[in-house]
């Protein structure tokens, strides 16, 4: 784990880039890592998608797969696709600062 | 008389009404299996069948042999479960009442959830290998393949026997360099996930082995579509990959009952503690095997060594104590490499896969993560133990807890 500072907070991210500590989240944060991950600008349907995977975190303790986020916010998996290329429960997992999906075992 | 229902007897269920039938005062309790197919399968065998290794005659028996009286089995579908009502319907009109619900459907696969896929050329060029049919359609179709583009791709996790897609291409690595075709076969793994496996020590050791076989890997590639006639798949990012034959391994669902029911998640699994194996919703609905939402394999090894301690969990929980959280997510695979060999893993909830040795630390005889020849003929050998000791509820000879001791840290 090492310290990184993002949007001017100082934060605890992994190996692979992702925040440890859902609580340190901002949505300032979110705009910078979306920078990262090549999404220049959040639009409103990333902002659904986002604040989705961050109450689904909140109750179940992970973030969302790719399934639970279509079921759960009606947005087609294509349209994730577009929204975050390659990857999207990955990307949106990053960037609403939550960890890796688990997707499998 | 108390009535403890179990929906499902396949490797789960019959185990645990095996298990209960030797330990429970049967005076005192009715226990009751429902099931739809009076088969029972061996279903770690579906993965030999298409390279001839295994016959249909070697993975099938029936039912009856395993459950016998005073346990009860009834042939027919789940209709619904009322949980409320505490009560069973079921397709042949019946209606169960129970005390204890155990529901051990396990999952299956959906092919028709993929465009493109289960349409004109399903069992043509394209195949599976997760029910006995599938398996032995497709040991007919590798006899007269003459070679091509063989892409294996798991449609979405998770899914029964994760190691199973790696197992089946490294066994087709095999076959083909025995029937002197490899040269005339191109071998793609296209896989959602962004390794060869799930979990970091595992995925790179596997995706090395996968790499000295000569097998691509094509690492996050969500399918969207199949389209049949110009025999591609293609990605929800709009990568193609052209094939000659396809093996898929389709979307894995629990069944539709427990969608009709309510019981369940976005892939009808039913939500469960996952220590203890209980019902999150109903504290005398508990589910076991491949049917919940636990996340461990879905897989035999996990089924067997989560019902190692449920039974006296379960007996002392109907006595009036609390359940214990017992289930630490165990599972252990042999995973097939081919050429007379393989490997296997052993891990759980908290600790991914490393090598070692297993059961006896430093002894083994089974190598973690490490090919050996042993490791291959345990799996075979494996197949007896199931079918005699396994499914009759008898102790199998392995820790049902995993231990740290035997592995090594890399």
């Amino acid at each position: 784990m090492v310290a990184k500072t993002i949007a001017g907070k100082t934060v605890e991210v992994n190996e692979e880039g992702f925040m440890t500590n859902p609580n340190e989240w901002t949505e300032d944060i979110a705009v910078e890592i979306a920078k990262e991950e090549g999404i220049p600008e959040l639009t409103a349907d990333h902002w659904k998608i986002i604040h989705f995977c961050r109450q689904s975190a909140g109750t179940s303790g992970k973030a969302p797969t790719l399934r639970q986020i279509t079921t759960g916010t009606g947005i087609s998996t294509k349209e994730l696709f577009t929204l975050f290329p390659k990857g999207p429960a990955k990307k949106v997992a990053r960037i609403a600062g939550l960890g890796k999906p688990e997707g499998c075992v | 008389m108390k009535k403890l229902v179990i929906l499902g007897a396949g490797t789960a269920g019959t185990i645990v009404a095996n298990r209960f039938k030797r330990v429970m005062d049967l005076d005192e309790w009715q226990i009751t299996l429902v099931d739809p197919d009076p088969i029972h399968y061996y279903q770690p065998g579906f993965l030999f069948i298409p390279f001839g290794m295994y016959t249909k005659k070697e993975v099938i028996k029936p039912k009856r042999d395993y459950i016998s009286a005073p346990l009860t089995l009834i042939q027919s579908a789940v209709e619904e479960v009322d949980p409320a009502q505490r009560l069973v319907r079921l397709a042949n009109k019946q209606t169960l009442s129970y005390d204890y619900l155990i529901i051990a459907t396990g999952t299956d696969i959906h092919p028709e959830e993929t465009p493109g896929m289960a349409e004109q050329e399903w069992g043509k060029s394209i195949h599976s290998f997760y029910t006995l049919e599938t398996s032995l359609k497709l040991n007919q179709m590798l006899h007269n393949w003459e070679g091509g583009r063989l892409v294996v791709n798991v449609v979405e996790n998770p899914i029964k026997c994760p190691v199973a897609p790696l197992e089946f291409i490294m066994l087709a690595d095999w076959h083909f360099h025995k029937h002197g075709k490899r040269d005339r076969v191109e071998i793609i793994y296209a896989t959602p996930l962004s390794g060869a496996f799930t979990k970091p020590v595992a995925s790179r050791m596997l995706g090395e082995l996968l790499e000295r076989k000569n097998i691509l890997v094509e690492p996050d590639f969500m399918i969207e579509r199949v389209e049949p006639d110009a025999r591609k798949i293609v990605s929800y990012d709009e990568r193609e990959i052209e094939y000659d034959l396809l093996v898929t391994i389709p979307l894995n669902k629990g069944a539709e009952f427990i969608a009709r029911s309510g019981l369940g998640n976005e892939l009808n699994y039913v939500p469960v503690d996952q220590y203890t194996l209980r019902s999150k919703a109903y504290d005398n609905i508990f589910v076991l095997g491949d049917a919940s939402d636990a996340p461990a394999s879905k897989a035999g090894a996990t089924a067997h060594f989560s019902i190692d301690l449920f039974t006296e969990n379960f007996l002392r929980y109907v006595e009036g104590h609390e359940l214990k959280p017992y289930f630490d997510g165990h599972a252990n695979c042999f995973i097939e490499t081919g050429f007379g060999k393989g490997l296997m893993i052993d891990f759980n909830y908290e600790q991914e896969p490393l090598p070692g040795r297993y059961p006896l630390p430093g002894i083994g005889p089974l190598t973690l993560l490490e090919e050996s020849e042993f490791n291959h003929w345990g799996k075979l050998m494996f197949r007896w133990m199931y079918w005699h000791l396994l499914l009759k509820g008898m102790e199998v000879p392995l820790p049902s807890e995993m231990s740290m001791s035997g592995k090594r840290l890399v």
